[in-house]
């Protein structure tokens, strides 16, 4: 090859005579190298704008409920029940803990199915016809208002039940968490390399155990981070609460009975005409914006120990 | 001690394509016997079939007897239990990137369930002194994880962790071809010390690698085994013409 044809600028353009080897400040090169010092330029700085983009508006509502709720939090909001109209006082103490209830239901439902769901499409299903129809239930199931999540757990358990309940409500935060869990734990578990699970096989390892042992145990950093992303997504919905927790002003530790949760009674709140409630309600949002923060937090943390044992 | 294998008529389909056609040939115990051939020509395939791998995927499947000590492990076992039989080492270094280089070593006892430490313990470190590696290692064995190791101490593990299991024949498929040239000649100086006790099968592209590691030698072509000798005979005065144009470099 005549090494020459390497460095010949394109035609309609005159660099003088052609050096063979590469000559750094041939008159092409300087305006090429010019040229792509600026796109990296620009590339960076549309880089960084976009993740200000992404970042600001978290920044700005976690600082508009801190300016809004910060002075309506004390410690009765977190030990006291709702007080009547007009009374001063009074907290959320009930609906943070009617929170955790539910929430835990909906986790303990929702994680197991999620995870046993996602480990069939991408360990067992490959390519059979119920792994596709599950696949395509999941997505649709995820794009499913939540409103209607709340009418289906209505008439699966609170008809059934003939009353509300906090297990009606983790039903219906179950079901929302689920296609995400199950999609999540599917890709998580294709990113596993094959060769992997086939040193696992090669030592007769059977397959179940080669799946919890080795692909799940490969995969949890991003399976723990899509169960957290679905947790943090339901612990805010309002909607398939309204028909299922139904809420209420009072101690409830009954699984079986109405309980109250924060975004009810933040919903309730907001839309009431009395001022002390308005401040209760931003309190409130602060503290449900902040407790899935840290909780998402505190998970990943102990999760990301739990990987040191093993890795490196 | 190592066990013979005996195949007799095998043949394997991956989807339609017939990639194995009618293999016989057996391989002596105790011996390391090199698999050589072009890309494509079905010697992975084979190797994949003496330990049942070949039918973990979905549209592979296989036909015909390989005997292994006297039984037939397409008939009369489990998959599983011929793997725990057969150890196996591919091309790349496949540790298990959340396990430690002690983990990794006894993970074939410990994910079968055992877990007397004290022979874990020692079966760890007779592994990963059959596998050159012992002394590389030994002062972080639970410290570093397996995928922290270089590429040619990652494949030693691999080897001690197929040693673990106490096999009694070892695959090989290009353990080396991944590797730099001092890790390569360290994998073939351990083959030679484990033939004694292992029967060996080891797939290679290079055939200065086969005539340095093994007795015997088969050659492999569009699924068929066209010759099957000493590895001195296989080099030196080949009966096919298609092996001597093979060896030669006329093609392939």
């Amino acid at each position: 090859m005549n090494t020459s044809a390497l460095h010949t600028p394109p035609p309609g353009r005159d660099d003088g005579p052609l050096h063979p080897g590469l000559n750094m400040n041939s008159r092409w090169i300087r305006i090429n190298r010019a040229r792509r010092y600026a796109a990296n330029h620009l590339v960076t700085v549309l880089a960084i704008a976009s993740t200000v983009v992404v970042i600001l508006p978290l920044i700005a509502i976690l600082a508009y409920l801190l300016f809004m709720g910060a002075h309506s939090l004390n410690l009765n909001f977190f030990t006291k029940i709702p007080a009547p109209v007009g009374e001063q006082g009074g907290g959320m103490a009930n609906a943070i803990a009617g929170s955790g209830i539910v929430l835990a239901i909906a986790s303990v439902l929702g994680i197991p199915i999620g995870i046993a769901a996602g480990v069939y499409l991408a360990e067992f299903g490959r390519g059979r016809m119920l792994a596709a129809a599950v696949r395509f239930t999941a997505d649709v199931l995820n794009g499913v208002p939540s409103i209607v999540m709340g009418i289906a757990a209505y008439s699966l358990v609170v008809v059934k039940q003939g009353h509300f309940s906090a297990l009606a409500g983790g039903v219906a935060l179950a079901v929302m968490m689920v296609p995400t869990i199950t999609r999540t734990t599917e890709e998580m578990l294709a990113t596993v390399p094959n060769a992997i699970r086939e040193a696992a096989l090669g030592l007769g390892v059977p397959k179940w155990r080669t799946v919890l042992s080795v692909s799940l145990k490969t995969a949890s950093p991003g399976i723990i981070t899509g169960c957290m992303l679905a947790f943090a997504r339901v612990a805010g919905e309002t909607a398939p609460l309204l028909f299922t927790a139904f809420g209420n002003q009072f101690w409830s530790f009954k699984l079986n009975e109405p309980i109250a949760a924060l975004p009810l009674q933040i919903y309730v709140y907001a839309i009431s005409p009395y001022d002390e409630w308005h401040r209760l309600a931003w309190a409130g949002s602060l503290v449900l914006i902040v407790l899935i923060m840290v909780s998402v937090t505190l998970v990943r943390i102990y999760a990301a120990r739990g990987m040191m044992k093993g890795a490196s | 001690m190592g066990v013979g294998i005996d195949v007799e008529h095998l043949n394997a389909w991956y989807g339609q394509t017939h990639t194995l056609q009618d293999i016989n040939v057996k391989l002596p115990a105790n011996h390391a016997t090199a698999l050589i051939g072009p890309s494509g020509c079905g010697k992975s395939t084979f190797v994949r079939c003496l330990n049942r791998m070949h039918e973990t995927n979905p549209i592979a499947r296989a036909t015909g007897v390989v005997k292994m000590g006297g039984i037939d492990i397409y008939k009369d076992a489990e998959p599983v239990q011929i793997r725990r039989r057969v150890g196996m080492v591919f091309q790349r270094p496949n540790p298990f990137p959340t396990m430690s280089i002690y983990d990794n070593v006894a993970s074939g006892l410990k994910l079968n369930g055992f877990r007397n430490k004290k022979v874990l313990d020692e079966t760890v470190e007779r592994s990963l002194k059959s596998a050159a590696l012992w002394e590389e290692v030994k002062d972080d064995l639970k410290k570093k994880s397996g995928a922290s190791l270089s590429g040619g101490q990652q494949q030693r593990m691999c080897i001690a962790r197929a040693l673990a299991v106490d096999p009694e024949v070892l695959l090989m498929d290009e353990p080396a071809s991944a590797l730099d040239p001092v890790s390569t000649s360290k994998i073939e100086d351990l083959i030679f010390q484990l033939k004694s006790q292992y029967t060996i099968v080891i797939v290679t592209h290079n055939m200065q690698q086969a005539a340095r590691v093994a007795e015997n030698t088969g050659f492999f072509l569009n699924g068929k085994m066209v010759e099957f000798d000493s590895t001195h005979k296989i080099f030196t005065n080949p009966k096919d013409k298609r092996t001597e144009d093979y060896i030669t470099g006329r093609f392939g």
